[in-house]
Parts: structure tokens; C-alpha cells; sequence
């Protein structure tokens, strides 16, 4: 590692590096968005980088030479010689715009990542330094890539027809002189697929479940927490070891049962079991909740002449909104989501919730943008409450998710 | 004269306050019992039966009844015909009988010898059936005015049958085939060995990756919250929803990362991610890695956040590089958070079910255990091959379940 703490191979090397990094993003970037090929050019993007990093980290031009940098790197890239290649068939303004956008960024953040590097040999502090800020630029990119590719996919293919997917599976662009023609999938969906029902479906048996758990959870959690009664420590032990029972190997003897009682393919028995998934992971929120809140508070009351069930309604309820609502959201969160019980339990296309609704589209006579399209509305309100309240589901999740 | 001590045992406060603990949880633990402990015990159970997704619906007595023949005027001869069957094709029935009412103003004329009448009842004792038995009765009758009056038809009061089937779910046929069968050979080994390797490069995969994304965010800066927000989206998200994503992003034929790909010269012809062997496997783990980092990233940022700063300003001063810092610092800090989150993913992962189901329904190499629950019970139709590997699996967590309240007892949080 020490023969690597010099300016003139670390600058030239991060810098080679960090081209590779800009370059297929900004190819990947630009063939998503107008599905025209872009492509990344792996000896060039170390050849160009190497250089430009080599003069960045030795300060070797001032303002107007890094400007004069970022239009040579341009020129280079129109002219095919760059860390970009760029086909013969791209318009010159996306062409342009790419050469343009790669350069301006490349060498800014590399001026960024090597700037306080000074010449000779580098501390290890220097040197890590600079090798973090690499990272990090990296982690960026790479982490907002991962996550927002699967969604860009899912909600653009809903608004493409089939030949459009077919002809050029990169092309995302948007057509919109087609007009309302663009949510046409949408449209089918909720007239021809009732995707309303389902909708309607999902967020009443959704809401259902939610009251339901925190009518178990709460006097249960509340009694964990609070009083004392021989085994309570054995019970908050066993709520934790019911999380680990997979749905699985409860799912099989509740679909033999509800098959054999009738229940299989009706709203209330899925009523019935959603909250039984949720109350355990409830529960165990709660808990954690009441233990935190002051015994003192609830002793005023008990010694005020309230009774135990008068002090939860009136002095613990109302100081525990805050968990309430992260809990009431996770669960929310998890019976939207659900999808294992409602595959099995349900078949009658009238009693679908969302999820149940999507699997019935995968069908090969029915096109793919019809499954995107029901995917972006499952998304989207959970999605929506989600970015809302984020503050209280964030809370939820690192409370509660110790459930998957 | 009393001597004063201190109350021995628990008193009447104490029994109260025990009494309205249990009165809590009661609605608790007999929803828990009725939806988690019961159905457990009937794995046990059904691991042992020889039972088919068939045979869950019990032989019974099927009746049709009608009146052929005129019934319009008085004097006239029609009959009444009652067809019976029995709806299983390889169970009997036992003491089949049915009870039905004649309505009034119809007489019988000649009864079989197997039916007798009191007052309007018809009793038929049709003995014991064999499987698929099927069983034709007719009864001739005159009408009279009565009948034409009250408008009563024979089918109109429904017949009553009864039977006594045995249901392969409770009588005492047991097996062990089912345990052969799972345990047979090379497929088993198979099985746990793709479950050992999701289950094992999933949870550190996530692990890591969260780890990493936790030392991005871990300093505050524009935008640090939207960021946050949008790294947990493959979390939020219906799993569903973004399997189907990954499906079409991933296809074969017509999906963009293929055509990226290839136009960019890494591969010359589409690689079939979910469809070839090796490829299935690692893919369906990249999958859980993406859809399960933000939790561990969530979890180790919180913990990060709360690590007191002036130790690093005091290794700063010292000299200790950034690497460094985050060796000898961070990660003892975060030692603990990161074995609770490894053993609670690990067993989470271990039961994941959905995730490999919507990707590649488990083929292609992708069978874990707890698809291969659905794989018999619902593919293959044996229930009873499904319930034992349910058993096998709950084997196994309870091992895990043991070593992990061990170890947890001496972990901070969670």
C-alpha cells in the first residue's frame, strides 16, 4: 500500500477509475432514456482519466485550464476517440448532450475527489482520504442506480404497447403526442380487470387488519410491559420465537382447514388471518414502547383513583400516539403487501386484493405492460404513505422489522 | 403478641394485578394458539398422513330427487325417483341412510323393501356403499286433491342423508413415505445446499451492502433524508410488484439489461438469467440482497448515529487515518447490531418463500426448502410430502431459535 501513496500514481489512478465509473453510467444513463446506443469504451475511459487525473491532482491548470480540460474531453468524445462511444445513429443533440454532460461531470468531481492532494508522496491520511471520497462518489451513483432502475423499468414499460417493447427494449422514451393513448393499460386495468375492486379490496381488508392487530396488540403489549405476573418474561421471550415460524408452514394446515370449514375464498377469512401475521410483530413494538414510557406518570394515575384500564385509555394511549402510528403503518404496510395467503386462499376473481390481482395477470395472453401497470398501482399509495409520514414509518420499520 | 414480618407469598394486589395481565393477553394467546400452535401441531400431524390435495374433500352422499311423470289431475300414477352417489371414486361409505318428507296428498303406492314410512317420513336404509356406488329408487304414487292444493312439490323439502366416511385427515392410517420421500437422495442434498447458499450469501450479502450505505449517509448534508427515503423504496415496495420488475428487466428475449448488455459487447447472445442453472441461483440471492439491504442499512444507521463523535476527533488528533477509524472504531461499535441483524436475517431469509416463488417458482436450481413445501404440496398435490418438509424446516428453526436466545440475552436492543 505505501508504494501506492504518491500523487502521481494515486491521482492518475483514481482518476482512470472514476472515468470507468462516470462513463458507463452516463452510457447507461443516456441508452435508458432515449434507448439509442451508448456504450462505454474501457480504454479510453483509463487512458483520458488517467490523464485528466494526473493534471487535476497536480494543480497543473488553473479555472479556464479545467475549462479548456472539459472541452478538449467533449471534442474527443464527438470525435469517437473518447471514453464514450456514442453510434453513428444518435442525434447530434443527444450526442452532444452526453459528450457534454460526461465531461462537465467527470471533471468536476474529480476535482472534487483529488483536489487537496499535494504533490509527492501522500500521507495515509491523504491518501485515504481521497480513496473514501472515490467511494463515496461511487456509492452514490451506484446505490440510486440499483434502486431506482427496477422502478424506472416498472413504470415505463406500463406506459409502452407490446411492438414498442419488442422493437427496441431500451427504448423508454415517451411518446407523448400519443396522449391519454399512454395510460391505456391503466384504463384497461381498472375497467376490464376490475383493478377498482381490488383496489377497494387490498385497502379495506388492509385497514381491517391494522385495527384489529392493535385491539390484540395493545392490552397484550401493555401487560408484557407493565405488569407483573409469573411467565412474563418466558412470554415476551416466545413473541420474539413466533416471528421465526415461516408463513409457509402455517399457510399448509390453514389452507386444509379453510378449505374443509368453508372459509377458503372468502373475505373474512382472510380478515380473519391477516391480523394473526401482524399481531406478533405488534405486539413486540408495544412493548418495547410502554417499557420506555415513565411508570411514574401511570402511578400518579393509579394513585389519583384511576383504574389499570382507565390509565391505559387515558394517560398510556394517548403518550403512545407516535408508536401507534409507526406500528399502524408497518402493519398497514405488511397486509398491503401480502401475498403468500392471498394466493393461496383466494381463486374467486371478485374477492382479489391487489397482490392477488397482479399474480392473475401473469398470464402469457396478457401483455406486459398490463403487469407493470398493476405493479405501479401497487406501489403507488404504499409508496405515497410511505414519503408522507416517513418519519413514523422509518421508526416502524427499525422497531419492528425485525420481521421480513 | 404478634411478631411483624414481612408479607410471605403473593398478596390479593399481586393477584389482581397477575389476574388482569392474563385477562390482557387472553385474546392474544387464543388467537396465537388458534393460528400459529394449532397449525403447527397439524404439520405434525399431516407429515405422518398419506394425504393427497385431493382427498381433502371428504367422501359424501350425493341426492338428486324429482317426480316424473304427470302429477296434473287427480287419479294420476307419477313416481318419485331419488338417485343417490357417492362422490368419492376410491373411499366408501358406510350406513348410508336418508330421511325426506312425502308431501302430503301424494300415496305411496309400493315401498322399497329398504324404506319404511311413518306418518309422511321416508326412511331408506341403503346399507354400506362401495366406493363409486351409485343408486337409483323409485317410488310409484297417486295424487290426490291435497297434492294439487298446497302446491308442495317432493323436491321442495330437501332430503336429509347421512354416512359415515373415514377421512384420511383423522382416521389412524399413518406413514412414513412422506419422510422417505423428502429425504430421498440426491434432490434433498440439493435442496439444502441451494437453501444454505441463499440463506448464507443473501443475509451477508445484505449485510454488507447495507453496511455501506450506512457509511455514505452517515453524515448530514442537502438532500441525506430524500436519499434515506429512496434507499428503503425496494423495502416498501409489494414484493410483488418488484419481482415482476425484475422479471421483465431481467427477460431473456425482450428485457432492457440483456439489450444493454449486448450492446455494449459484454455478452454476444441474451443470457437467460432466471432460466439457466448456476445464473437462477446467484440471481434470485442478488435479489434478496437488493430487497433486504435498506433494513440492515436502516438498522446500522441508526446505530452509527448514536456513536459519540469525540472519539473520533480524539483518534483524529492522534492520527489515525480514516480506514483506520472505521476499523478500530466503528466496527467494535458495531459489532453487536451486526451479529443481531446477521442472526435474525439469517433465519429470515432462511423462511423467505415469495421472493424465489415469483422470480423462478424454483426451478432452474432455485428449490429452497420452503419452496419445496409448495412444490409438493401444491405442484406434486401431496400434502403430506409438503407437511414433512414444513416439519423438516421447523427442525431446523428451532435449532437456530435455541442458539439465538442464547445469544441474543447478552445483545444490546432488539
Amino acid at each position: 500500500m505505501t508504494a501506492l501513496r504518491f500523487n502521481w500514481i494515486t491521482s492518475p489512478t483514481l482518476g482512470a477509475l472514476w472515468m470507468v465509473v462516470l462513463s458507463t453510467t452516463v452510457a447507461i444513463v443516456m441508452s435508458f432514456a432515449t434507448g439509442d446506443p451508448f456504450r462505454p469504451d474501457i480504454l479510453y475511459s483509463l487512458l483520458w482519466g488517467g490523464v485528466i487525473g494526473y493534471t487535476i491532482g497536480h494543480r497543473l491548470g488553473d479555472f479556464w485550464g479545467e475549462v479548456m480540460g472539459t472541452a478538449a474531453l467533449s471534442i474527443l468524445i464527438l470525435m469517437g476517440f473518447g471514453p464514450l462511444t456514442i453510434g453513428a445513429e444518435v442525434s447530434l443533440f443527444a450526442s452532444v448532450f452526453a459528450a457534454f454532460a460526461l465531461a462537465v461531470s467527470f471533471v468536476w468531481s474529480a476535482h472534487t475527489i483529488l483536489d487537496d492532494l499535494p504533490h509527492g508522496a501522500l500521507t495515509r491520511h491523504e491518501f485515504e482520504g481521497a480513496v473514501i471520497r472515490f467511494l463515496t462518489g461511487f456509492g452514490y451513483i451506484f446505490f440510486t442506480a440499483i434502486v431506482l432502475i427496477p422502478f424506472y423499468v416498472m413504470l415505463m414499460t406500463s406506459f409502452k404497447n407490446q411492438s414498442e417493447l419488442m422493437q427496441n427494449p431500451l427504448d423508454f422514451s415517451i411518446d407523448l403526442s400519443k396522449g391519454t393513448e399512454l395510460f391505456r393499460s391503466y384504463d384497461e386495468l381498472f375497467t376490464q380487470f376490475n383493478f377498482g375492486t381490488y383496489l377497494f379490496n387490498s385497502f379495506f381488508i388492509s385497514v381491517l387488519t391494522v385495527f384489529i392487530t392493535l385491539a390484540f396488540a395493545i392490552p397484550g403489549a401493555y401487560a408484557v410491559a407493565r405488569l407483573r405476573f409469573r411467565g412474563q418474561a418466558a412470554f415476551s421471550r416466545s413473541i420474539l420465537l413466533i416471528y421465526m415460524v415461516p408463513m409457509i408452514v402455517l399457510a399448509l394446515p390453514i389452507y386444509i382447514a379453510f378449505s374443509m370449514t368453508g372459509l377458503r375464498n372468502s373475505f373474512w377469512g382472510i380478515v380473519m388471518i391477516y391480523p394473526v401475521t401482524t399481531i406478533p410483530v405488534a405486539l413486540y413494538m408495544l412493548q418495547g414502547y410502554f417499557r420506555g414510557l415513565p411508570a411514574e406518570i401511570e402511578e400518579a394515575g393509579l394513585m389519583d383513583g384511576l383504574s389499570r384500564l382507565a390509565v391505559v385509555w387515558k394517560i398510556t394511549l394517548p403518550l403512545s400516539l407516535p408508536a401507534l402510528a409507526s406500528v399502524s403503518l408497518y402493519v398497514f404496510m405488511i397486509a398491503w403487501n401480502e401475498f403468500l395467503l392471498a394466493f393461496m386462499l383466494l381463486d374467486d376473481p371478485s374477492k382479489f386484493t391487489l397482490t392477488r390481482g397482479i399474480a392473475s395477470l401473469n398470464s402469457s395472453e396478457i401483455p406486459r405492460q398490463h403487469l407493470m401497470a398493476g405493479s405501479v398501482i401497487a406501489t403507488v399509495p404504499i409508496m405515497a404513505l410511505f414519503l408522507g409520514l416517513e418519519r413514523f414509518m422509518t421508526k416502524g420499520l427499525t422497531a419492528g422489522s425485525v420481521k421480513g | 403478641m404478634t411478631e411483624l414480618r414481612p408479607p410471605v407469598g403473593t398478596g390479593p394486589l399481586a393477584k389482581r394485578e397477575a389476574r388482569l395481565a392474563w385477562g390482557l393477553l387472553f385474546p392474544t394467546i387464543t388467537a396465537v394458539a388458534l393460528v400459529v400452535v394449532l397449525p403447527l401441531l397439524a404439520i405434525f400431524w399431516i407429515s405422518f398422513k398419506p394425504v393427497e390435495l385431493g382427498d381433502l374433500r371428504a367422501p359424501e352422499v350425493v341426492l338428486r330427487e324429482d317426480i316424473r311423470g304427470d302429477a296434473g289431475t287427480v287419479g294420476d300414477m307419477p313416481t318419485i325417483r331419488y338417485r343417490l352417489r357417492n362422490s368419492s371414486q376410491d373411499q366408501p361409505i358406510t350406513g348410508v341412510t336418508f330421511t325426506d318428507t312425502v308431501p302430503e296428498g301424494l300415496v305411496i303406492q309400493q315401498l322399497d323393501p329398504r324404506c319404511d314410512l311413518l306418518e309422511r317420513v321416508l326412511n331408506c336404509d341403503l346399507g354400506d356403499w362401495d366406493p363409486g356406488a351409485r343408486e337409483t329408487l323409485t317410488i310409484p304414487v297417486t295424487v290426490e286433491q291435497a297434492y294439487l292444493d298446497n302446491g308442495l312439490r317432493p323436491q321442495d323439502s330437501p332430503a336429509k342423508t347421512t354416512g359415515v366416511s373415514s377421512n384420511i385427515l383423522t382416521n389412524s392410517t399413518f406413514t412414513l413415505e412422506n419422510f422417505a420421500r423428502v429425504f430421498n437422495g440426491d434432490e434433498f442434498i440439493e435442496v439444502l445446499w441451494v437453501t444454505l447458499f441463499y440463506t448464507v450469501f443473501g443475509t451477508i450479502g445484505a449485510l454488507l451492502v447495507g453496511l455501506f450505505a450506512a457509511l455514505l449517509l452517515n453524515k448530514s448534508f442537502k438532500g441525506q433524508g430524500i436519499l434515506r427515503g429512496l434507499y428503503l423504496f425496494p423495502y416498501v415496495a409489494p414484493v410483488i410488484a418488484v419481482a415482476f420488475a425484475w422479471l421483465i428487466l431481467f427477460d431473456p428475449f425482450s428485457g432492457s439489461a440483456n439489450a444493454l448488455l449486448i450492446q455494449m459487447g459484454v455478452t454476444p447472445e441474451a443470457i437467460n438469467f432466471f432460466g439457466e442453472r448456476p445464473l437462477a441461483l446467484i440471481m434470485v440471492t442478488v435479489f434478496e440482497i437488493w430487497r433486504y439491504f435498506p433494513l440492515s442499512f436502516l438498522f446500522i444507521l441508526a446505530r452509527m448515529q448514536s456513536i459519540d463523535s469525540d472519539m473520533y476527533e480524539a483518534a483524529d488528533m492522534d492520527g489515525a487515518s480514516p480506514f483506520q477509524q472505521f476499523w478500530y472504531l466503528s466496527v467494535p461499535q458495531l459489532l453487536g447490531i451486526l451479529s443481531v441483524l446477521f442472526l435474525l436475517r439469517f433465519i429470515w431469509t432462511f423462511n423467505k418463500f415469495d421472493d424465489i416463488f415469483l422470480l423462478t417458482g424454483g426451478n432452474a436450481g432455485t428449490r429452497t426448502l420452503t419452496v419445496n413445501v409448495y412444490e409438493q404440496a401444491f405442484a406434486v398435490s401431496n400434502i403430506g410430502a409438503g407437511a414433512a418438509v414444513a416439519v423438516v424446516i421447523f427442525g431446523c428453526l428451532l435449532t437456530f431459535s435455541l442458539f439465538f436466545l442464547k445469544y441474543i440475552s447478552r445483545e444490546e436492543g432488539l
